[in-house]
């Protein structure tokens, strides 16, 4: 019998350590493909370089499950092919076209598990280009990874639970944090109390993170609305309403966003079938409570699928293994897979109570100007997409797309494709479900010229 | 004014690069967006409007943060490490003599 090619995961983070973590205990030497240049995803981020903090430091109350993965991913070590620093830019015909030191190379694979992570979701603000302004997850990562403040006075805007992390994070590391502007009504918080006996450590730790902040000077504002940024050349002031008035403060810094949006291109290009999804509403690759994809053989963990967090993105990882180890034919844990399940849907339910208190405003497409940038990679503005959707009756995304050439930029829709769906719902009266997706187009993230033909292809073309 | 401030890393051996032709000093684990917007506020003009930019989402999504080297080759900032002599070109038309 032929050799079976090794299982490929894309991505090491908590979902992408714990799937290859199941697949070695099982026997199998996977590949895993990493951007970064060590394991953790962006959550357990690590430096550089040393720079003198400690996990504690680094991760805060995540500190133990930090070192904890990082430490079992070690540990594997020859027992997988780990490529850092490496791009998966496109998956065709069973095998992946994969980018590292400006070589990419083919390679073929039996078993995918797709664990790709997740970045901020944005809806485009006055201002939001401006030097100074970062995502939540950039702001975070400046601090985490980097060592470094994007600010000297700093405000964090949006929603969702990293907005009061983040602002907390900065406070304690001796930023002058100004505020916190929240775009969700104090009433959606009264939700906090059905999370609280479903996750009484995340909550209460969320409250005390508010209430520190407010002792420390930090003004939070609820239902902040109106929110842009303004300066010359780079941040100097935020604007907001609030309870009937224009408010203005002054800044340096500003992080921003609106919960997290999954990472789906790879999932887009290996053929699995989306739907929408209301909780995190963007279309998502279906998967059922295993973890497997509408695909034979290609399974999806972690934020990257659907927004659940790193503690599930572990139990995730580790469930679509197990599932990638029963279609191969090899023994696998069907006990420890129905935990994980039941794991995995108690954090769910989480998840909706938690999506319930930290909305995404709703209010986002009314109130747009004309001028703002939509698409910051083309710089197309908000009236140059309306007028597009009015003269061409366009209903659908990727003709949008093809008109304007929002989410056609570097950045493939992942900043705008969020703010475009709105838009063309609202201007056609249609729900968000109905407009369609934007389509993922391999290369998923731009690559040089030079090297996008593989190696293994050139040596076989007559013209070389 | 820089827009990045350094909280750690100041004792980390430092790395001599260049920014638009003037010789700056970064740290060792600095990225390259690190090292250069803690010395000035941009990396970057749009192309099309000619605007500043300066990344936005410090991971390899949003590709906001492409800038060229002096010698014609563009990296990613936020995903790149610093290296010894890199000769970064944030303005265009600048630099290059």
């Amino acid at each position: 019998m032929a050799e079976r090619a090794p299982p490929l995961i894309v991505g090491a983070g908590p979902a992408g350590i714990r799937a290859a973590m199941t697949l070695v205990a099982a026997g199998l030497r996977p590949i895993v493909v990493d951007e970064s240049h060590a394991c953790g995803g962006q959550i357990y981020r690590q430096p550089l370089a040393a720079d003198g903090r400690g996990a504690k430091a680094r991760y805060g109350s995540e500190a133990a499950k930090a070192t904890r993965l990082h430490r079992d991913f070690a540990a594997l070590g020859t027992g997988i092919d780990y490529l850092p620093n490496s791009l998966l830019w496109n998956l065709r015909d069973g095998a992946a076209d994969i980018l590292r030191d400006g070589v990419s190379r083919r390679v073929s694979y039996d078993g995918l598990v797709l664990a790709t992570g997740a970045t901020d979701r944005v809806l485009p603000i006055p201002g939001w280009t401006l030097p100074g302004v970062f995502t939540l997850g950039g702001a975070q990562i400046a601090l985490k990874a980097q060592g470094c403040a994007i600010g000297r006075r700093v405000v964090f805007a949006g929603s969702g639970p990293l907005l009061y992390l983040v602002a907390w994070q900065y406070m304690k590391a001796g930023v002058e944090v100004a505020a916190v502007l929240d775009a969700a009504p104090l009433a959606a918080k009264l939700n906090l109390l059905r999370a609280l006996p479903l996750a009484p450590g995340i909550v209460l730790r969320g409250l005390r993170m508010a209430a520190e902040l407010t002792l420390c000077g930090t003004r939070v504002v609820f239902g902040a609305d109106r929110i842009s940024i303004e300066g010359e050349g780079r941040v100097a002031r935020i604007v907001y309403r609030n309870g009937g008035r224009e408010h203005a403060i002054a800044c340096d810094g500003v992080g921003y966003g609106l919960n997290l949006r999954p990472e789906t291109q790879a999932a887009d290009l290996a053929g699995c079938a989306f739907r929408f999804d209301p909780r995190d509403r963007a279309h998502l690759p279906v998967r059922d409570a295993s973890g497997r994809s509408s695909v034979a053989g290609v399974y999806l963990a972690g934020d990257g699928a659907r927004i659940a967090g790193a503690d599930a993105a572990e139990a995730a990882g580790e469930r679509a293994a197990l599932a990638l180890l029963q279609d191969r034919g090899l023994s696998h844990d069907s006990r420890r897979a129905a935990a994980l399940e039941r794991a995995l849907a108690k954090i769910d339910r989480l998840r909706d109570v938690l999506e319930a208190a930290f909305p995404c405003p709703s209010h986002w497409t009314p109130e747009i100007a004309d001028d703002m940038l939509l698409c910051r990679c083309e710089e197309i503005t908000s009236g140059e997409a309306l007028r597009a959707i009015r003269d061409f009756s366009l209903t659908e995304i990727n003709r949008l797309k093809a008109v304007t050439r929002i989410g056609m930029g570097r950045c493939q829709g992942r900043m705008c494709g969020a703010a475009a769906a709105e838009l063309l719902a609202a201007r056609t009266h249609r729900d968000i479900s109905a407009v369609g997706r934007l389509r993922a187009q391999a290369p998923i993230k731009p690559i040089p010229l030079a090297t996008s033909q593989s190696v293994d292809e050139r040596q076989h073309d007559p013209a070389h | 004014m820089p827009l990045l401030h350094r909280l750690v890393r100041n004792e980390s051996p430092a790395i001599s690069f260049l920014i638009d032709g003037e010789p700056c000093e970064g740290r060792a684990g600095d990225t390259v967006l690190t090292a250069v917007l803690c010395h000035v506020e941009r990396l970057r003009d749009s192309e099309f409007s000619g605007a500043p930019r300066a990344g936005f989402c410090q991971m390899g999504a949003c590709q906001d943060c492409w800038v060229q080297l002096a010698g014609g080759e563009r990296l990613r900032a936020c995903t790149t490490e610093l290296v010894e002599g890199m000769h970064i070109i944030t303005r265009r038309g600048r630099g290059r003599g």
